[in-house]
């Protein structure tokens, strides 16, 4: 619900690191989201497509890489890959103990353009 | 990869300015010496009625203040201000979320240095909210039982966030097929530090359980 400000955002640091390498045209934009994340991916684009109007990201293809959250034990201190949320499947797949530490689960992180 | 283009590493993180802002807000806070509490929760879970009754048990001891952040309405912060507590209504102007720097804002009207306690009523929404670091010493939901009890299976994050879960409208359980045992172990698969305080709002039951963890959080904040 709140993808405009967050396409803002994704906006101003793409445009900066464009500027700074002095690029013509983003092609791509290699965006890293948590899995816990309930953004839409049409409506990020779409936002995008709108406010990127005008500048060299203009067309630019958002490339959403979904990052699973991570799990670690605190019984066993196994580290795994979180099953999607949503389910009741979240124990430690080792020793079966719900007692863990989620992490990576939230947040957003470009990871790296593609321009010409 | 098409020839001609190149690759620009960028590795930033989104939200950085948020989280700079919610830091140095805290750090302000720890300076007036006021605990910040965000309380958020769907529309119609109870928020403005727990900040009533909170006021009530704490008035006594506490010098209390609220923030109620609304999309579009000042009735919440009226509510409150009638009650005789310093109230600031924030209107965020259809934004989904408070963050770091719209509370900042917020707290520059209140008088900071003569309050203990501010209690920020966020953007009713079990979504967006939880994105965004507020710069509160800690963080409370409320569920209420009518919602259901699977709700930490739908919005996960909100559930991981948060360091207490209030349940409210416990006068309901009757009625409904809600079960606290197994809303409390999704809860618990999700975070397992959660504290958890059923109560009812309407009855008063459970609501002293509530005010004892926040009285020892703002004790321990200002020793």
């Amino acid at each position: 619900m709140h993808e405009l400000p967050v396409i803002e955002e994704i906006l101003a640091v793409v445009l900066t690191h464009a500027h700074r390498h002095g690029v013509s045209r983003v092609v791509t934009i290699n965006l890293e989201v948590g899995s816990f994340s309930d953004l839409e991916d049409a409506w990020l684009q779409r936002y995008f497509d709108h406010c990127s109007r005008g500048s060299v990201a203009e067309n630019a293809r958002l490339e959403l890489i979904r990052v699973p959250a991570t799990g670690t034990c605190r019984r066993c201190n196994h580290v795994f890959t979180l099953a999607a949320p949503g389910t009741d499947k979240t124990g430690c797949p080792l020793c079966g103990a719900v007692d863990i530490v989620l992490d990576g689960r939230r947040g957003y992180h470009i990871a790296s353009l593609e321009a010409l | 990869m098409k020839p001609g283009i190149k690759l620009i590493e960028v590795k930033e993180d989104l939200f950085a300015d948020n989280r700079r802002a919610a830091e140095t807000l805290r750090a302000r806070l720890r300076a007036s010496r006021t605990f910040l509490l965000n309380l958020m929760a769907s529309p119609g879970a109870g928020k403005t009625s727990l900040i009533m009754q909170t006021v009530a048990a704490l008035a006594g001891e506490l010098r209390l203040g609220v923030i109620e952040a609304d999309i579009d309405s000042m009735i919440d912060a009226e509510t409150v201000a009638a009650g005789g507590i310093p109230a600031l209504q924030l209107r965020t102007g259809g934004f989904c979320h408070v963050d770091a720097v719209m509370v900042g804002k917020a707290l520059a009207e209140l008088p900071l240095k003569d309050l203990d306690l501010v209690i920020l009523e966020n953007v009713g929404n079990l979504v967006c909210p939880a994105e965004f670091d507020t710069g509160a010493s800690r963080s409370a939901m409320i569920l209420s039982v009518p919602e259901g009890d699977d709700k930490p299976l739908k919005y996960p994050l909100m559930f991981s966030v948060c360091n207490a879960l209030v349940v409210n409208k416990t006068d309901w359980l009757e009625l409904s097929d809600f079960s606290v045992e197994r809303l409390t172990e999704r809860v618990r698969r999700l975070n397992p530090g959660m504290e958890l305080f059923p109560l009812s709002c309407r009855t008063g039951e459970g609501i002293e359980a509530w005010t004892d963890w926040l009285r020892r959080e703002v004790a321990a904040f200002l020793n």
